[in-house]
């Protein structure tokens, strides 16, 4: 068995310097993959200091009109009782009546009325706002193109996320708007979504991995609930427009519950809607969670002569609770971020009035970053910018709380 | 003679109403795919069924303007595919790479540094990223190609989703990486093959098909992605390939003309429907396939 | 070649092999002789296949393990520090226990192999030599573009065999090769090392007394020893004499059937 071809393969020096000439391009497509890595890295640390960048900066702004046309007092001075009555004579009635019917004036904090003050009447006027970028590393020039530009104009270095943001509701003006309205809002959505979503989604989950035998529905079932998980939001939202928005108006409205004055486009409605839509992703957590749970406890409850329920009860749902919970709690997460089925199903433009029940209109924080991001105006743009580090901070938080969770309850078997 | 215990089935009442009541959690899911073809589907046989509407005009014209009687739905598709492919041609590479250095070089340690960026990354909101492609990345582009770059453009949109679909495609391939077999790997170092070409030229092929499942998923993502396009590629149908330029996609469109007021029963209310119908059908069928893909492949090395 | 002195290619001083902690194979020390067959025996978890991987470097591949005294190759020590392992894995090539064919094509399986390896020759020549020399290229050579996973259990082992034969190593390690298949591809894989223990040196693990006794020239034993458990090889020589005339008590009690 002579074989002529030994001689075609590479041997000693030659094979060694072909073998290093495939080393080489094995370490170089490493670093081609390892740089996918790191544009990965790359761009979440862009993406998060562009938000940064836009949220805080120098800012040129103007009053239109001058403090001491209202009053004597410097303003940093000026008391509540004091802002109160200014306030009270300056505006006129009609606005102050309207003021007043949205939040009693005279229950209003100070920095309320301050702002109100700020905003009603001295009219400020941002002129030019600068990213955080530019305010470090250019400080000097800002300063002097500000007083160039806009002599009569204060310069100052803003946060546009502070409590005030927090606190205040929607404003036409991007100095005095806030998020509360939105906060709320949000807060309202996911709760409602998981009220509906959680106990129906675990339900399910138990049917299919409790209940169902192993036929020709439980397929369907299962694969249906694949395909409803890779479904657009956006077309949730239409399902959401179409049946909770109009079909159901007269319950989502409340009408049947005696509300008036209201259509279909309430927080229920967005809420259920997002309901749907986080609903397969909890089912197929909760299918995780209890699949987890070894087979061997229910053998033991159904040895001592429990019936399936007990054993679910008793055994299984107590074992795969913190999945489910950790799996719930990431769902709210993405109920959270959603936008576009919010948009879909009326989300308010403008709207300064809490949502003080499921009847009620409402916004959401992912709105609020949508509207404020596509208007013109750059003072829109940073509290669009303020309003998504309010929201990245809520799902940090939400996300530490499920991780926290899974680890508290690490499985004990 | 009376057995000393009555064994016999008794019905319990309680039991028989749980499990009714599971039963019916279960068979909701199926409910919701009903209602959502019902009503796409009804309110898209209302605009089709229009006497202005013909499928000749809808699926022969390139422009897109309901209310004045113009129906041609290509401007929609073309910007959704100028968007879904740049955004493709960003996650694919990248994801796939991310996804051989993850599997195949990353020590545990490494692994264990680096998925949760791309866990961040996966869970940021979509509107957040419609910031960052406005507001960071149109700039970029113009930065670089000038002015030919539109304040609204399809190239901004379809790179940033790309980076949102990243961590999608780098996870599914990843799964289908490490699901190939160890005695695979084995037998190309037994050959005396380096590390990267057991990787790419053994392991990558053997796991082509569940990584063909996590492209199929991106697509399918990509074309149903809305605050991205809706906020950074244009408002207003536009007929044209040029990635520099604004166009609105199918999700855009609906995003913003529901946003607007809009009155129900009208030509364009029922439009929008008949645009979702559509995103229903393409996105389920790249779902579907994707299932497909992954099960064959999970049977293959199971 | 044929004359005495034999000639050694694989020599081992004092090999010891280690998991982490774990010293699962204790000071062996073996000559394997050139272009013979030589069998590894011993009971289930002895370190047979420890051993065997420590040959061609795969072990590299746990982590954890480590190995101390000397493998020579032609008195180079396998694991010195500047030696590469891929160009140890090309000289020693390694049949699996299951047969793991590349899902690729018949002919792409074997000549992949040459072709990272860099052969300039006539490839559809040396499927073909490598596939008839593996006594399989009969059975395919009208289906060469097709997958090789179309192939029975038995044919794609042969055409692991041919993959590796393909590369031309100077020695061929099997773990186990024939414990996947039925009698009838048992005997053609013994056949076939008949064959090719003309051109290449075989090591061989195996579980089959009667396989080590029909196939092989020299047999190794191995058995777990002493407190630690860990294996060593407790006698090394020709076959017939290890089946007919052990030298050591376990040994004989474990050819014949007798360990327990
Ligand atoms: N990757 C590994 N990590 C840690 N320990 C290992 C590893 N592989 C094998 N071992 C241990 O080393 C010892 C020897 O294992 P080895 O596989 O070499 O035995 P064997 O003789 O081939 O057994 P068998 O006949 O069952 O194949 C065993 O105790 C085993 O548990
Ligand atoms: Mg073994």
């Amino acid at each position: 068995m002579n074989n002529p071809q030994t001689d075609n393969f590479p041997e000693g020096p030659s094979f060694r310097r072909a073998l290093n000439a495939r080393y080489r391009s094995a370490s170089l497509w490493q670093m081609v993959f390892l740089s996918a890595l790191l544009i990965a890295i790359l761009s979440l640390m862009t993406l998060l200091y562009t938000v940064a960048d836009g949220a805080f900066g120098y800012v040129a702004y103007e009053y239109k009109h001058d403090p001491t046309e209202f009053s004597s007092t410097p303003l940093n001075e000026l008391g509540k009782d004091e802002l109160l009555s200014i306030l009270q004579s300056n505006l006129s009635a009609g606005a102050f009546k309207k003021l007043d019917n949205e939040k009693p004036m005279a229950s209003r904090s100070h920095a309320d009325l301050y702002s109100l003050f700020l905003e009603r009447l001295l009219q400020i006027d941002t002129k030019q706002i600068w990213s955080m970028t530019d305010s470090f590393l250019h400080a000097a020039e800002i300063r002097a193109e500000a007083t160039h530009k806009y002599p009569d104009a204060q310069l100052e270095f803003r946060s546009w996320l502070t409590p005030q943001f927090l606190s205040s509701p929607m404003s036409s003006r991007a100095e005095f708007a806030g998020v509360r309205t939105a906060i709320l809002g949000s807060l309202w959505l996911v709760g409602i979504a998981i009220l509906f979503a959680l106990p129906v989604g675990t339900g399910a989950a138990i049917y299919l991995q409790e209940y169902a035998s192993k036929n020709w529905l439980t397929k369907i079932i299962q694969t249906n609930i694949n395909n409803l998980a890779g479904v657009p939001s956006i077309v949730y939202g239409m399902l959401g427009l179409a049946i909770f928005v109009r079909l159901l108006e007269p319950l989502t409205s409340g009408a049947a519950f005696g509300v008036i004055d209201s259509n279909g486009r309430t927080v229920l409605s967005a809420g259920l809607t997002m309901g749907m839509l986080v609903l397969p992703l909890i089912i197929i957590n909760a299918q995780e969670a209890i699949k987890a749970v070894p087979d061997s406890l229910r053998q033991a409850s159904f040895g001592v002569g429990a019936t399936r329920w007990q054993t679910v009860w008793h055994h299984v749902l107590p074992n795969a609770l913190p999945g489910i919970l950790t799996g719930s709690i990431l769902a709210l997460s993405r109920a959270l971020g959603e936008t576009a089925p919010l948009i879909v199903v009326g989300a308010s433009t403008f709207i300064s009035v809490d949502p003080s029940g499921p009847f009620s209109k409402f916004t959401a924080l992912p709105i609020q970053i949508y509207q404020w991001t596509t208007r013109a105006q750059p003072e829109f743009h940073a509290i669009a910018a303020a309003s998504i580090i309010v929201l990245l901070i809520l799902l940090l938080s939400l996300n530490a709380a499920a991780i926290l969770l899974r680890n508290r309850f690490q499985r004990k078997y | 003679m009376n057995p000393p215990f009555d064994l016999t089935k008794k019905p319990r009442i309680g039991e028989s109403l749980i499990q009714s009541l599971l039963f019916l959690a279960g068979v909701l899911s199926i409910f919701t795919t009903l209602a959502i073809v019902y009503v796409l589907g009804k309110e898209a046989w209302l605009f089709f069924g229009s006497p202005e509407v013909t499928f000749a005009k809808f699926f022969g014209g390139t422009k897109w303007q309901p209310g004045i009687g113009q129906f041609g739905i290509w401007p929609l598709v073309t910007s959704t595919l100028v968007t879904s492919s740049i955004a493709m041609l960003v996650s694919l590479p990248l994801g796939l790479s991310a996804a051989l250095f993850l599997s195949e070089y990353a020590s545990p340690k490494t692994r264990s540094a680096l998925k949760p960026i791309l866990e961040i990354l996966a869970g940021i909101p979509t509107v957040v990223y419609g910031y960052f492609a406005l507001l960071f990345m149109t700039p970029l582009l113009q930065n670089i190609f000038g002015e030919q770059v539109q304040v609204y453009n399809m190239a901004s949109a379809g790179i940033v989703m790309g980076i949102m679909i990243l961590p999608l495609i780098s996870s599914m391939s990843e799964d289908a990486l490490s699901a190939v077999p160890r005695s695979l790997r084995e037998a190309a170092y037994a050959m005396g093959a380096t590390k990267f070409e057991t990787s790419l030229q053994i392991v990558l092929p053997a796991a082509l098909s569940g990584v063909g499942a996590a492209f199929i998923i991106g697509i399918s993502r990509a074309v149903g992605e809305t605050m991205i396009v809706a906020v950074a590629a244009g408002a207003g149908p536009n007929f044209t390939f040029n990635p520099f330029q604004a166009a609105e996609t199918m999700t855009g469109h609906i995003a913003r003309i529901s946003g607007g007021d809009l009155s129900y029963n009208s030509i364009d209310y029922n439009s929008l429907f008949a645009i979702a119908l559509m995103l229903f059908l393409v996105t389920l069928v790249l779902n579907l396939i994707s299932q497909r893909v992954v099960e064959r492949f999970r049977e293959k090395y199971e | 070649m044929q004359n005495n002195p034999p000639e050694h290619t694989i020599t081992t001083k004092d090999l010891s092999i280690f998991y982490g902690n774990f010293l699962a194979v204790t000071d062996v020390n073996l000559n394997i002789e050139s272009r013979k067959i030589t069998a590894i025996i011993g009971p289930s978890g002895c370190g047979k296949s420890t051993l065997l991987r420590a040959f061609n470097r795969m072990n590299d591949f746990v982590p954890s393990s480590h190995v101390t005294g000397e493998i020579l190759l032609h008195g180079q020590n396998l694991y010195g520090a500047d030696i590469d392992p891929v160009e140890v894995r090309r000289k020693i090539g390694m049949v699996f226990q299951k047969p793991n064919p590349f899902p690729k094509s018949i002919y792409e399986n074997i000549a992949w192999g040459a072709r990272i390896n860099g052969f300039k020759g006539d490839m559809d020549d040396l499927v073909e030599q490598s596939l008839r020399s593996a006594a399989l290229w009969d059975e395919v050579k009208d289906k060469l573009k097709k997958s090789a996973y179309e192939l029975s259990g038995g044919q794609q082992q042969r055409l692991c065999i041919a993959r590796t034969i393909a590369i031309q190593p100077e020695i061929i390690l099997m773990d186990e090769p024939a414990s996947a298949l039925d009698p009838i591809s048992t005997l053609r894989i013994e056949e076939l090392m008949q064959e090719l223990k003309q051109k290449y040196t075989i090591i061989i693990v195996t579980h089959n007394m009667q396989q080590a006794a029909r196939v092989s020239d020299y047999t190794a034993m191995m058995m777990l020893t002493g407190d630690s458990r860990s294996g060593t090889m407790i006698e090394f020589s020709e076959t017939k004499l290890i089946f007919t005339n052990p030298r050591d008590k376990r040994t004989e009690d474990y050819v014949t059937g007798r360990f327990g």
